[in-house]
């Protein structure tokens, strides 16, 4: 049996989860989820500005506290947490480690940034536009699989630190590692698969984003457990959390889990197989333990995912609100206002009245909100002109109707993300080993 | 035979990728997924999202799971990165699907 735990689903998880997890469940590997789309972009502008840098902003909050329990417990931790910079990352993390006394063995492992490999002019995205519509182009990275990171659990590192690799690969590779299954045998690899994929998202498995009071009850959610898996040799995996914890793994939040950003489910690319989530079957075999088997996959994508980031421009948004019985009549003139002041200079300008139609552009029950939030926002290539939109907003405090209050703005940088596809021999893997 | 909402046979969870949003639905209980079958079919939900989907809908059965997938395509008002809608992962779009009617 491995025992692998899912530490955090996204880079700004809470921490104390994966503390529980080291220190009660027994885990032979803890994994890290902590790399969104849009991170290594903002990363790479990072690296560019100081070489040091370019990894999660998170690292030394989130592994500085769990270092100790992971060395004395044994635990292995796996993460993506390296992102534009994984050697300056591990660097970090070996600092940490002396910082507080303790030795240990990192493995940083790089090979997916293919930013200066690319050939922007003659790559197409997944949807067929040419690159070269999309510049600038500030991030460009490949999505790596199983074989980035089996070198480093070969040299038995302690902490294994990646840039851009599968989410599902961080949990396949040491299962491989492990059992020495056979990485052509696609059924093995195809069920790995969906063991990483069900505990990617950490909380989103033990009842987290799931609760729904009077349909789908979820015990003491503020203290929601993460999950683990207890994986046996023939790939069956048992998926629960710990038994003091909040939260709740049942049929329900697995299938929930299962589907999520799944298109096809009995074709889910990822660099390590094509796996088929349809054949899978699952019990709940005790309270909080649900034992999942039966995906299967076939062959390996000859092409790697490039997620590839650029300058999109910036967001300009503006926000007013207004109360009583009167107040939708109220928010809608003010976003008559709003429209009527920026049509000139901010053409695609989006107004939305939040509390009434701002997230699905409809209703789909009548009842008359007492609160109504107007929302303007538009994407503007110029800073300048997106700022607009915040001050026209904040003018309705004096120049426009009744009774706003809470006006708030910002004005971002927006990193967009196009996808496109590359030659696995066009990747090199490092993995460099550190004391 | 009874109209109710799907709210309270099934649950949901979205998805996103792209401009593409999915959202599953999963019976509470197995015994509804024949109905869910034949009545909440991709034109229906299309239909039902209207304000909200631009593109097409296609619905992926689960029989071994009892779930279905559905799979929407300009969902997000231009993709996740680059939207500028309140809900720019569409993540809530699951309720509206759920506010859906169905005769049981």
């Amino acid at each position: 049996m491995l025992r692998i735990g899912s530490g955090a689903g996204f880079a700004g998880d809470r921490i104390d989860p994966a503390i529980s997890l080291i220190e009660n469940a027994q885990l032979d590997y803890l994994v890290l989820e902590g790399l969104a789309e849009r991170t290594i972009a903002l990363s790479q502008k990072q690296k560019q500005k100081d070489a040091n840098k370019g990894y999660n902003e998170y690292l030394e909050d989130r592994v500085r506290p769990l270092l100790p329990s992971l060395l004395k417990n044994k635990v292995k931790l796996i993460t993506n947490m390296g992102a534009a910079n994984p050697i300056a990352a591990a660097k970090t993390i070996l600092q940490m480690a002396r910082d507080l006394n303790l030795t240990c063995k990192v493995a940083a492992v790089s090979g997916d940034d293919v930013l200066n490999d690319l050939n922007f002019h003659q790559f197409e995205t997944e949807d067929g536009e040419n690159l070269m519509t999309f510049e600038p182009i500030v991030s460009a990275n490949a999505y790596l699989g199983i074989e980035a990171i089996l070198p480093a659990l070969e040299a038995d590192v302690d902490v294994i630190i990646t840039g851009r690799v599968a989410d599902p690969s961080l949990f396949l590779a040491p299962l491989i590692h492990h059992f020495q299954w056979n990485q052509d045998d696609f059924d093995l690899m195809g069920q790995g698969t969906l063991i990483g994929h069900l505990l990617e998202c950490a909380g989103q498995v033990t009842g987290g984003y799931f609760a729904d009071p009077g349909l789908k009850e979820v015990n003491n959610l503020a203290d929601l457990g993460f999950p683990f898996a207890i994986v046996a040799e023939d790939g069956k995996a048992i998926i629960t959390k710990l038994p003091n914890s909040g939260g709740v793994v049942n049929t329900q939040t697995v299938k929930e889990q299962l589907l999520y950003e799944v298109h096809d489910p009995s074709q889910y690319y990822t660099p390590d197989c094509i796996a088929n989530f349809s054949t899978a079957q699952m019990e709940e075999i005790k309270p909080n333990e649900v034992l999942v088997w039966g995906a299967t996959g076939k062959r390996k994508p000859d092409r790697l995912k490039v997620s590839i980031g650029y300058h999109a421009g910036y967001l300009g948004e503006g926000m007013i609100s207004y109360a009583g019985s009167t107040a939708v009549n109220r928010a809608k003139l003010a976003e008559w206002v709003i429209n009527e002041r920026l049509r000139a200079n901010v053409p695609q300008l989006r107004t939305d009245l939040i509390g009434l139609t701002a997230l699905h552009h409809t209703t789909y029950t009548h009842t008359t909100p007492y609160e109504v939030t107007v929302r303007a926002a538009a994407l503007c290539k110029e800073e300048q002109t997106a700022k607009m939109i915040g001050h026209e907003v904040e003018a309705l405090y004096t120049n426009g109707p009744a009774g706003g209050g809470g006006a708030r703005k910002k004005t971002e940088e927006v990193i967009g993300i196009v996808s496109t596809f590359i030659d696995r021999s066009a990747i090199t893997i490092h993995t460099e080993i550190m004391e | 035979m009874a109209t109710v909402k799907l709210l309270h046979i099934a649950h949901s969870r979205t998805g996103d990728k792209g401009d593409t949003l999915n959202f599953s639905l999963i019976p509470y209980n197995e015994k509804d997924y024949a109905s869910i079958a034949e009545q909440v079919t991709s034109e229906k939900v299309k239909d039902h999202l209207q304000a909200i989907i631009k593109g097409e809908v296609i619905r992926y059965d689960l029989p071994n799971l009892h779930a279905f997938n559905f799979v929407c395509t300009k969902a997000l008002l231009g993709g996740v990165t680059t939207s500028i809608a309140w809900d720019a992962h569409g993540k809530s779009i699951s309720s509206a699907l759920l506010e859906m009617e169905i005769n049981i």
